[in-house]
């Protein structure tokens, strides 16, 4: 089926999704990492519009937006099926998958990245989207049922990502083990799935670009001076020297 | 092929527009039922409980929501009729794609446009304007999105076709012109006079009750 290339960024979920979809179909790529703060003129090229990763580039042609690039690739090329056949199970994969990027991932990830007032509210509403998918997964091993599929592939975030994000900045109880215990046994069963297991990005690297990226807000924590004792309180690691400085 | 009924029929919602031009595009028989949607019935709340919201469609009793996805189930489903989704896999992503663009990068920007004030207004124009720019590059040259007919990314452009030139008018907030967007325009157009959608819309006065309110 000739050329197939993949433009992403190592630490992003859905670059990572997109990838594991084309090696449970056993596709070869060639993967070109994207400096985000220098975008490639390749990137700039073949996604004019968002500017974003991923983009799938078959035969020179691109597609982008993750879930579009998971349909394509279900669509083109035999192997495991990443969306189910049945028009009406396909249907509700997809009602899951826009779902949860929708109305999960983005109070999830905001709450991270905020505090006092406007984090409760964030969680709060994080907790509603997740009731429903607490819900949804349970009595099946994986959304896709035996298998990974779609769903589970968009809900990669919060299996992997978010667990890391929250426990880096000492965001606490938005998805405890108590309260949302079918889906934290579903992340567990994803994160450990032979195809999964192999292609996340390792928790350090991902901590040091934590770091990195967000050393703004983390800084912006530190300043404001109403912001900076609860954030300190609550996430000494983010912020090693005062680790030393007050044990 | 089973019973079909359509929650949020006869209304004056976008969206569940797009699941009607849908419908009748494949010659499918069903059953529209209206929804208050200030006094929501068990219906709705039982087929849709996570977003309570219309168009939700029942097909042998099993509820699917979501235009668009709907959409996309009554062109899988219903075979026989025109494909509303291109059979090649590259236009059906680049389908999807831009079907996405408009929901999440059209419909809210401009409805912001000409129903917010202030700063926010201001900052909606904009964004509109940048949002538009790239649907009247992709329809140049073309009669419709889907090519010689309408197709899903017509029908997930519904709002921007009918809906919002009357919201425009309605708020005098004009954003898609002649002279900024003469290809768009002229979509708008064939879009409106079409025989098979002007059949399908919802009275221009009765909107226009409804915007005034708004």
């Amino acid at each position: 089926m000739a050329e197939v290339k993949v433009i992403g960024s190592w630490s992003s979920p859905y670059t990572r999704k997109v990838e594991m979809a084309l090696k449970m179909k056993g596709v070869e790529y060639d993967y070109i990492e994207e400096d985000l703060k220098n975008k490639s003129p390749l990137l700039l090229q073949h996604n004019p519009i968002h500017k974003k990763v991923p983009v799938l580039l078959h035969n020179g042609k691109p597609i982008v937006e993750s879930m579009v690039i998971l349909e394509y690739i279900d669509e083109v090329w035999e192997g495991p099926a990443i969306l189910p056949k049945d028009p009406y199970d396909r249907a509700m994969a997809r009602f899951w998958v826009k779902f949860i990027d929708d109305k999960c991932i983005p109070p999830m990830w905001k709450a991270c990245w905020s505090v006092g007032e406007e984090q409760e509210k964030l969680k709060e509403e994080a907790k509603q989207g997740l009731k429903f998918l607490e819900n949804e997964i349970k009595g099946k091993k994986l959304f896709g049922g035996d298998n990974i599929g779609i769903v589970d592939h968009a809900a990669n975030f919060i299996a992997y990502w978010f667990p890391i994000t929250a426990d880096f900045v000492g965001l606490q109880r938005l998805m405890t083990e108590e309260e949302f215990p079918n889906l934290y046994r579903w992340a567990d069963d994803y994160c450990s799935h032979t195809f999964v297991k192999e292609n996340l990005p390792d928790k350090d690297g991902y901590i040091a670009i934590l770091k990195s990226r967000y050393r703004s807000i983390i800084i912006w924590h530190y300043l404001s001076l109403i912001n900076y004792v609860t954030f300190l309180v609550r996430s000494p690691h983010a912020f090693p020297i005062y680790e030393y400085e007050f044990k | 092929m089973g019973e079909v009924k359509l929650l949020g029929g006869l209304g004056f919602s976008p969206y569940v527009n797009r699941v009607e031009m849908a419908l009748k595009l494949k010659g499918v028989e069903y059953e529209p039922i209206a929804e208050d949607v200030k006094n929501k019935s068990p219906l709705l709340l039982q087929h849709n409980p996570v977003h309570k919201k219309v168009p939700v469609l029942i097909h042998n009793g099993k509820g699917i929501a979501e235009s668009l996805i709907i959409v996309e189930y009554i062109d899988q489903v219903w075979q026989e009729g025109p494909p509303i989704l291109p059979k090649d896999p590259y236009q059906r992503a680049m389908t999807r794609f831009w079907a996405k663009f408009i929901d999440e990068k059209c419909i809210i920007a401009t409805w912001k446009a000409c129903c917010s004030t202030g700063e926010e207004q201001e900052k909606s124009k904009e964004e509109s304007m940048e949002a538009l720019k790239f649907l009247e590059d992709e329809i140049k040259g073309k009669k419709f999105f889907g090519g010689e007919n309408i197709g899903f990314v017509d029908i997930a452009a519904n709002f921007i076709g009918y809906w919002l030139p009357i919201i425009s008018e309605v708020k005098g907030v004009q954003l898609i012109t002649e002279e900024k967007f003469p290809n768009l325009w002229r979509w708008m157009n064939d879009y409106c006079n079409d025989n098979f959608v002007k059949g399908i819309l919802p009275s221009k006065d009765a909107l226009v009750e409804r915007f005034k309110s708004k």
